[in-house]
């Protein structure tokens, strides 16, 4: 295997983790404020690791620097849309998750 | 462009599967999320792993035009979001 293979397998292999992290932590979570948490930022590092696997094994081209676009919009554009979507769901008054009310989640 | 083939089209394609997979599972928290937001946040999580999933395809099959329709897919989703949360908030405070 060449370096850009394993690179690629590497990559590709870190992206599926980190969305399997994310979904966990969305299932998981007792709260809305801790899904946004895992949402934001696992499923960013995930798709960010798996959009750099997809670049990789195009090489060198036009493709390449859409992938590479493609993957700083989303790392700009994720965690935003997860901070709008939490500062919405306070201004709405919803509380967030304490230690104290155990049993629910 | 041609396909890539071997092992890297594999592990691309296997890893497209197993983000699709996990994807399906997120349908979970739509379904039940007690609140609206959390549908809202697990509908944006299933429409950027879909961006991830056409651009895993895309590379695995050798087609660059499936990643115009990737591009497209991650605006609409990040404008999905923002106009929900703005438009469900009374006066609409957010941005």
């Amino acid at each position: 295997m060449t370096p850009t293979e394993i690179a690629v397998v590497a990559l590709a292999a870190g992206g599926v983790f980190f969305t399997l992290v994310a979904v966990v932590g969305l299932l998981r979570l007792p709260d809305l404020y801790t899904r946004a948490h895992a949402a934001s930022k696992s499923d960013t590092l995930g798709a960010v690791l798996a959009l750099g696997a997809a670049a990789l094994s195009f090489g060198a081209g036009v493709p390449t620097v859409k992938i590479v676009l493609l993957l700083l919009f989303m790392f700009i554009t994720n965690p935003t849309a997860a901070h709008a979507i939490t500062r919405a769901a306070y201004d709405q008054g919803i509380e967030p998750w304490t230690a104290d009310e155990e049993g629910e989640r | 462009m041609s396909a890539v083939t071997g092992l890297v089209g594999d592990v691309l394609v296997a890893a497209a599967g197993a983000i699709a997979t996990l994807t399906a599972v997120v349908l979970y928290r739509v379904a039940r999320g007690p609140t609206m937001q959390d549908r809202v946040i697990a509908v944006n999580v299933i429409g950027s792993n879909t961006v991830v999933i056409i651009a895993l395809l895309a590379a695995a099959f050798g087609e660059p035009g499936f990643l115009d329709v990737a591009l497209i897919y991650a605006l609409l989703n990040f404008l999905m979001s923002i106009a929900i949360s703005k438009f469900t908030v009374e006066r609409g405070g957010i941005i």
